[in-house]
């Protein structure tokens, strides 16, 4: 049944609108948990169908493929869906014990579903204005959950974040202009092929690059990352996991996609672009991450430059490079969950997110502790843990690209990775113990829990590579072979 | 005829993006306003300007102008326009709490915060 394929978008999208009508908070938490899970294991049933069944297609009221939407799940789309749906589950837990009642009453619980809806669209759609549209879903609900609570420094954050997206959105509709008066299509597989047939003159490269700066600025990669430290500072924990986590990367699988998908035809240019944006963006994160003594920004930083590690992968445009990204894109979006929700902990036990005001935190919270040690070096890549086999393969790509100074950027931006998240941890939970008010180890317990389970999903994705590497390269091989795309949205 | 709405969609574009380095917020809202304007012209624009009737089938005419672009426009109008309104509201209730429009004094100092 191919209806299955539009169930992440649909089931969030119902419950979204019924939490609507219940203004019970025991009763939008439940049903956000319920709803959450459901769709967690829908995703799963998708994965292990398009493993055996090869790149489903619902070709949404029965209009043919280039004529209707349509909605496409290969390999990536489920994957990345998956890792959405555990992340928002993890995130919603997180949020009963964290966000609050002010916020909570104020349809915290609809918005996030909205949120979802945009996400899981973003990665399943074929078509490149409904993309434009799961974009301004997104967003828009991000826009709610940014200001959501409305103190100061949200208003003042979230009206710099709207403009930003205001024009990125403009842009987009813009590029979305100029392809559709060179190919006169929007479905993104009969893009493809008219690109492929027109062999990718002057234009579309300028199309591209204008595609690579919408993305960009949504994936917050190096000249256009500026807005992402200070929005994404005043979100309170939960939401900034979920933003960390999920929206700077679709802004990443787009980029993804479109490159490995439509232009790929004039890689010398555009694929040069990318890597050297890619590696300006490392450096630009590495800066961030050891120059600041805040919790929330260091982690913040973390974010470009993993940006910048995938981006890079896929600018290589080998099997390995392309491998280790869609590995490491993954493993991205568990382990900065995972991060935001345990410095929100911290933060929320020593009740300052500033690094010099927070020591010894171990002696009352060691499992706070072994468990973000167990992130932080998960971050860096240590072998058996599951930033490896992604930068790892990243490194392959690019020796056999032959970009050494590359292959020495990523590498050594892993080594600063780890001081700038071991300062946090030699900081804050090393030392003498600070004196620490009002002790909450029943809440810090409850907020544990999901932080717990994600580093835990983090270490099993690490242990269990071998089980999950079939998936991976299934994914791999339908972005470096567009035709099976194509073939399977078209239906020749 | 194209040429003309070029030229036109490039002023617009020029007169938005004036305007929206500026410091006051409304002047920046305006300036949204205009880039949304010019965006939507330019996708008419480059869904081609040839004559033809209405696209709605009653007229029984030869030729019909693209409907494609038309729905393209239809949506990003009321997509623009809900978040053109939550930009001012936001942008009404930053004034209230904040006691400012200019963008220069909302950067993050010790002073607003």
């Amino acid at each position: 049944m191919n209806n299955m394929v539009i169930f992440p978008i649909l089931l969030p999208f119902i419950s979204g609108i019924l939490l609507l009508f219940f203004r019970n908070l025991k009763v939008q938490k439940t049903f956000s948990v319920l709803s959450l899970s459901a769709s967690t294991l829908l995703a799963l049933y998708l994965i292990a169908d398009v493993y055996t069944n090869g790149i489903r297609t619902l070709d949404v009221s029965n209009w043919a493929a280039p004529f209707g939407i349509t909605i496409v799940a290969d390999m990536l789309s489920s994957i990345l869906v998956l890792t959405t749906n555990i992340i928002a589950l993890c995130v919603v837990i997180y949020s009963f014990n964290s966000i609050g009642k002010e916020r909570e009453k104020f349809y915290y619980y609809p918005v996030f579903q909205m949120l979802l809806i945009g996400v899981n669209g973003a990665f399943l759609t074929g078509d490149i204005f409904n993309l434009f549209v799961f974009f301004e879903v997104m967003l828009m609900s991000s826009y709610v959950l940014l200001v959501l609570g409305g103190t100061k420094i949200q208003l003042r954050e979230t009206i710099k974040y709207i403009l930003v997206n205001v024009i990125s959105s403009a842009l987009f509709v813009i590029a979305v202009a100029y392809l559709y008066s060179v190919v006169g299509t929007l479905n993104m597989a009969h893009l493809s092929e008219r690109i492929a047939e027109i062999g990718q003159p002057g234009i579309i490269t300028v199309i591209a690059v204008l595609f690579l700066i919408v993305f960009g600025l949504k994936g917050a990669v190096f000249p256009l990352f500026f807005w992402l430290p200070g929005s994404y500072y005043a979100a309170p924990a939960p939401v900034l996991a979920l933003f960390g986590a999920l929206l700077t990367k679709v802004g990443v699988y787009s980029i993804t996609r479109t490159y490995t998908l439509m232009f790929y035809h004039d890689t010398d240019y555009t694929h040069t672009l990318l890597s050297w944006i890619a590696i300006a963006t490392i450096i630009i994160g590495v800066i961030g991450a050891i120059a600041y003594w805040d919790i929330k920004k260091i982690v913040i930083y973390n974010i470009i430059i993993a940006v910048g590690v995938i981006v890079y992968g896929v600018s290589l445009f080998n099997e390995a490079g392309t491998n280790g990204a869609v590995l490491y894109l993954v493993h991205d979006m568990i382990i900065k969950a995972a991060l935001f929700l345990l410095i929100g902990i911290m933060a929320k036990i020593a009740g300052t997110s500033d690094l010099r005001k927070m020591s010894g935190l171990i002696k009352e919270f060691p499992v706070v502790g072994w468990t973000f040690f167990v992130a932080a070096i998960s971050l860096a890549g240590i072998p058996p843990l599951s930033g490896f086999a992604g930068k790892l393969l990243i490194v392959q790509g690019s020796i056999e690209a032959g970009d050494y100074f590359g292959t020495f950027i990523i590498l050594g931006s892993s080594l600063i990775v780890l001081y700038s998240i071991m300062k946090v941890f030699i900081n804050g939970f090393w030392g003498v113990p600070m004196k620490i008010e009002n002790k909450q180890t029943k809440t810090v317990n409850m907020l544990l829990v999901p932080a717990m389970v994600l580093v835990a999903i983090s270490l099993a994705f690490g242990l269990g590579l071998e089980k999950l590497l079939p998936y991976f390269s299934q994914a791999t091989e339908t972005l470096m072979n567009p035709d099976l795309y194509i073939d399977a949205v078209l239906k020749e | 005829m194209e040429i003309l709405m070029a030229v036109v969609i490039g002023i617009l574009f020029m007169c938005a993006t004036y305007l929206m380095l500026s410091k006051s917020i409304l002047r920046i809202i305006i300036g949204t306003g205009l880039l949304s304007h010019g965006a939507h012209l330019l996708i008419l624009t480059m869904g081609g300007l040839k004559r033809g009737a209405v696209p709605l089938l009653g007229e029984h005419a030869d030729s019909y102008v693209d409907p494609l672009p038309q729905a393209l426009i239809l949506t990003a109008i009321v997509i623009s326009f809900g978040v053109t309104s939550y930009f001012l509201v936001l942008a009404y209730r930053t004034y209230q709490e904040l006691g400012t429009d200019n963008m220069d004094l909302l950067r993050g100092n010790e002073s607003n915060e």
